[in-house]
């Protein structure tokens, strides 16, 4: 495998940044200084961090209600987020996207999405859009396995064969579709999305190497005009569906077992290729991942409201008509 | 010259696509040799290519979705939704992602994308392929919605559509698409948010949109010759809507009758009527009468489906009812 030291670093930094970053959050909102409704995507961060490395700002994906991990690593500024998460004037949509919504078209990041399914159409279209311009870009829709049974999951993926879209469906199988396990053995995803007719696999999600190789070739395969790719990344949710929800539906040794088996990030570092990562670079890494962190909690708490009239900008760009 | 709607809808789809290369059209049979199931797409793939009108499988969701999508990444998609009654089986595109891009991603989103569809009831296609829904549509914010009623407004609002960055609902109602009018040459571009006084009058005022606005002015034809003047609004767009233009019109009848093929409960008529009781008030010498479709689905047999259609007759005597009050 390809891996340049730089990309290397990347990859740590923002697998370890997307943890920190939620685990920050997890204790802000539980004092209840954030307002509305989390998702947390500890131990699946190696699936976005190496579904996203290679793709640039002209690249799109589209996420999920459990997408904050997709932000950050798609490129979103940790400040800027935390300023939408807390729904401040200042954050990437102005305080109206919350966390359920927020996107950054700057970043080729087509927002989170509170509609279980809702994603896979819109990355559809992008796909489209670099199909016709040609210009190489392919288009990646996150997918719970709950988002997985959805019927826009499967026109989009008819669509994206029939049109051959340079599209990646990124499966994220963390089994556990709100509060009831998948009926689905591991690995019934991806079948399901290769019997519409592209090459699809199942990949270990908290194995970054593997999900990395796995990215590579697919984005490789839509850039090279061969259409879209399938990829179910077999995880674990660590915690509820939402932030406050216990879990009381689970057996409670299994998901101890599986938390234990399946963080990325020790895996990672434990991996032969991550050798380059000495312990020095490391703490300096993580040293500068906090620091960003603290930085961006002290500006959103002193950063302002949006003001009253921003609940009517920006529901269109031009309106002759009456919006009060 | 004198053309059709449908034949208008097609001149500007031509003119669109050469125009702009971003425009695309994507939808089913839109590509087929016969353009769609009412020829609004012939030619179209001949002249542009086959990456630039895209045949779908039957997907509405993926169809309106990747349109939305394309829309938000730099094309400029015209969609077609065969029929409205599919909004069934995509809402969510439009409701929660198409209309809610630009607000919930702070105005960072633009999405010039155009929904086409058909609409509404006289051509026995039954209770799945008659409805007219654009009720619903305009109560969504962050969505524009249109209903032209001759080919010169078509061609004109289509353009306008085209080319603006929100979301548009173009509605067609297929009882018109072969209603002939004379219609400018070469460039054409009707704003949005403007009623059309279609007939001037002093007695009442008569508001309709799409095939009502039609209606309403074959009625007031008829009560001219009765020595009733009516003055016929023509809504052209239902989101934005002219307020003002229904609210001065009235101002000068004082008698208002409200044509419209929706269901009643929640109607464009329900609205209009609700605008007058708050703004028009004083100005309002009879109750607003709305003349609607009934609470009922469209009849697939065409003798209740006459029925079920908002008439010139019904119009005429809403008028009258409301000139003796």
């Amino acid at each position: 495998m390809d891996m340049s030291p730089e990309k290397l670093v990347d990859a740590y930094r923002l697998m370890k940044t997307i943890r920190e970053f939620e685990e920050r959050m997890r204790s802000e909102y539980q004092q209840g200084k954030l307002p509305g409704f989390i998702h947390i995507y500890r131990n699946q961060e190696a699936i976005a961090v190496a579904a996203c490395l290679d793709m640039t700002n002209e690249d799109y994906i589209a996420s999920t209600h459990r997408g904050h991990g997709h932000c950050i690593a798609k490129g979103c500024e940790i400040e800027a987020m935390l300023l939408e998460l807390a729904c401040k004037e200042d954050g990437l949509c102005n305080g109206k996207g919350g966390s359920m919504h927020i996107a950054d078209m700057s970043k080729g990041m087509l927002g989170a999405n509170a509609i279980v399914g809702g994603g896979p159409p819109i990355a559809a279209g992008a796909a489209l859009t670099a199909k016709t311009l040609g210009n190489g870009a392919v288009s990646m829709a996150f997918i719970g396995d709950g988002a997985s049974d959805q019927g826009t999951v499967a026109e989009s993926l008819n669509l994206a064969v029939v049109l051959q879209l340079p599209m990646i469906f990124m499966y994220e199988n963390n089994r556990y579709a709100e509060f009831t396990r998948s009926p689905k053995p591991d690995g019934r995803i991806a079948e399901r999305a290769g019997a519409f007719g592209m090459p699809s696999e199942v990949i270990d999600g908290s194995d970054f190497f593997a999900m990395y190789d796995a990215c590579q070739q697919a984005i490789a395969r839509g850039r090279d005009g061969g259409g879209p790719t399938a990829i179910e990344a077999v995880c674990n949710r660590y915690y509820g569906h939402f932030e406050g929800d216990a879990q009381a539906y689970r057996d409670q040794e299994e998901l101890a077992q599986e938390r234990a088996v399946s963080d990325p990030i020790p895996r990672f570092l434990a991996d032969p290729r991550a050798a380059a990562l000495t312990a020095e670079k490391i703490a300096d890494i993580d040293v500068a991942i906090m620091a960003e962190i603290d930085r961006g909690f002290e500006v959103t708490y002193a950063a302002a409201d949006p003001t009253p009239d921003k609940l009517y900008t920006d529901v269109y760009i031009h309106y002759e008509g009456r919006l009060r | 010259m004198k053309m059709t709607i449908r034949e208008a809808i097609n001149l500007t789809l031509h003119q669109e696509m050469e125009r702009d290369e971003r425009v695309i059209v994507l939808g089913e049979d839109v590509a087929s040799d016969q353009g769609g199931v009412y020829g609004i797409t012939d030619g179209l793939p001949a002249k542009f290519g086959l990456h630039r009108v895209i045949d779908t499988p039957i997907t509405e969701s993926a169809i309106v979705g990747a349109a939305g999508g394309a829309a938000l990444t730099g094309l400029r998609p015209v969609a077609e939704l065969m029929f409205v009654d599919f909004l069934g089986v995509c809402l969510d595109q439009i409701l929660n992602q198409i209309a809610k891009f630009r607000y919930m991603f702070g105005g960072q989103a633009r999405t010039p994308v155009v929904i086409r569809t058909m609409i509404g009831a006289g051509t026995g296609t039954g209770p799945q392929h008659s409805q007219i829904l654009y009720p619903l549509l305009a109560a969504i914010p962050g969505i524009k919605v249109v209903t032209p009623a001759n080919a010169a407004d078509a061609k004109g609002l289509l353009t306008t559509a085209i080319r603006d960055d929100d979301p548009v609902i173009f509605c067609e109602h297929k009882a018109l698409y072969m209603d002939e009018c004379e219609v400018p040459d070469g460039e054409y571009v009707l704003p949005f948010g403007q009623a059309s006084i279609s007939a001037e009058g002093s007695d009442i005022t008569i508001v309709g949109m799409s095939r009502t606005a039609v209606i309403a002015g074959e009625a007031a034809a008829k009560l001219a010759q009765k020595g009733i003047s009516a003055e016929v609004i023509d809504l052209r767009t239902l989101s934005p809507l002219d307020e003002a233009s229904v609210l001065e019109s009235l101002a000068k009848t004082g008698r208002l009758v409200v044509v419209d093929e929706s269901n009643p409960y929640c109607s464009m008529a329900s609205e209009i009527a609700g605008l007058v009781a708050e703004r028009g008030f004083d100005t309002l010498d009879a109750p607003v009468k709305r003349v609607t479709s009934p609470h009922t689905p469209v009849p697939a047999t065409p003798c209740l489906e006459a029925d079920y259609v908002p008439s010139v007759e019904r119009v005429m005597a809403a008028v009258e009812e409301t000139l003796s009050y």
